[in-house]
């Protein structure tokens, strides 16, 4: 199960460092620190006994430890990729890059078309007013069944 | 003003128009997306897809609404380098994932052919707006928490501009990655797409929600399209231009 996280980690690195290429030397890329510091037990929520949908944010639930970590410089095939990640009240708060490639005419061609650096961040609820709502919606069973898909996939 | 929902094509559709004394538009547009549900419902034995689904027939045998929607598919299949396929894993064609979008923008013109400015029209989270509501303001629209269906997770101000939200929806993966039949995509939960019209929002959520956590890249890559991905532990992460739709 402690396995697990290493999807969840990789989804918050990738989207920053954005390329195919380190998708590939993903376990490289995040290191061992990092793995450590957020690799920890992920459960399954249970199904609430009135089967309304309100699941616990799995991202709220795990308690990372609080910090700064960073991952190693990574050989991204045109260059080097490095970011960061801070912990703050146990969850991701943000995910810097360090170093990517930017110094060769080249590199930053391939940046402008394959490497947009795209924001993350932590879904949160919003208390605003609004007039209409756009969304997809997880049942507790479909979110348990993306649970197990993501834990096979994990090798759990 | 004139506001109601309905159930049609299996999902709640709400139609508001802000002008008054236009019930009538309201129940034509209604009457509409009946027209649309009986010719393109794959789960209609006697619909003109599932006639098409069962046994190839001549395109000059095909109504003009089909021949269009089938048009759209193809070049949506090209586009997005075969994410959208409007055939299912079992040979059966389901052009559900163009004909929401393509109805509610067919919808939102006869609307505004009837002289309106100011109205939206919403099918199962495919959302077309223009103009202002009936208090002057620009209207608002929250993107559902994938995981919390009485929660919102973002506010959207889209300005004439369509939002189409892809998922993991109540009834179950209903989306299928092309390359990897029989496998459920279970990395992203929510996918919200802004287009510039409601049309291209829908179809570029259902291909780039095939896509995986690669789909939000792909979103970025394409001009007048913008995107925030929730992924299944709540990590959400926005196209470059996404932030200009968004208020408080």
């Amino acid at each position: 199960m402690k396995r697990f996280a290493r999807p969840i980690a990789l989804v918050g690195c990738a989207t920053v460092a954005l390329c195919a290429t380190i998708d590939s030397s993903a376990e490289a890329f995040a290191g061992p620190l990092f793995w450590t510091a957020i690799g920890h037990h992920n459960e399954a929520p249970a199904l609430p006994a009135d089967g309304t949908p309100a699941v616990e944010l799995a991202a709220n639930a795990r308690r990372y430890t609080n910090g700064s970590f960073t991952g190693p410089a990574v050989d991204a095939y045109y260059g080097l990729v490095q970011v960061q990640v801070t912990i703050q009240g146990g969850r991701l708060a943000s995910v810097e890059v360090l170093q990517y490639p930017s110094d060769r005419r080249t590199s930053r061609v391939i940046n402008s078309q394959a490497l947009p650096i795209l924001e993350s961040e932590v879904i949160s609820a919003q208390s605003a007013r609004v007039d209409i709502v756009s969304g997809a919606t997880l049942t507790s069973h479909a979110y348990l069944r993306s649970i197990n898909a993501a834990l096979h996939q994990a090798g759990g | 003003m004139a506001r109601d929902t309905r159930i049609l094509m299996g999902m709640p559709i709400t139609i508001e128009i802000v002008e008054d004394g236009l019930r009538d538009l309201v129940d034509d547009v209604f009457a509409y997306f009946a027209t649309v549900d009986r010719r393109f419902s794959p789960f209609k034995p006697d619909s003109e897809v599932s006639a098409l689904s069962r046994s190839p027939l001549p395109l000059s045998d095909l109504s003009a609404d089909l021949r269009e929607v089938l048009a759209i598919a193809s070049r949506t299949k090209r586009e997005t380098l075969g994410y959208f396929d409007i055939r299912r894993p079992d040979g059966r064609l389901d052009p559900s994932g163009i004909v929401k979008g393509w109805a509610v923008r067919n919808a939102a013109r006869r609307i505004e052919a009837a002289g309106c400015q100011h109205f939206f029209v919403d099918a199962g989270g495919d959302i077309q707006s223009l103009g202002k509501t009936a208090k002057g303001e620009d209207w608002r629209i929250g993107i559902r928490n994938p995981f919390n269906d009485r929660e919102i997770i973002k506010v959207l101000v889209p300005r004439g501009c369509g939002i189409a939200t892809s998922g993991t929806y109540v009834r179950g993966q209903h989306i299928y990655d092309p390359y990897r039949p029989g496998q459920p995509i279970d990395d992203i939960v929510s996918l919200t797409v802004i287009g510039p019209d409601v049309l291209e929002a829908d179809r570029f959520a259902t291909a780039a929600f095939a896509m995986g956590k690669a789909g939000i890249r792909f979103l970025e890559e394409l001009p007048g399209l913008e995107g925030y991905v929730v992924d299944l532990n709540g990590i959400a992460t926005q196209t470059s231009g996404f932030r200009a739709f968004v208020t408080s």
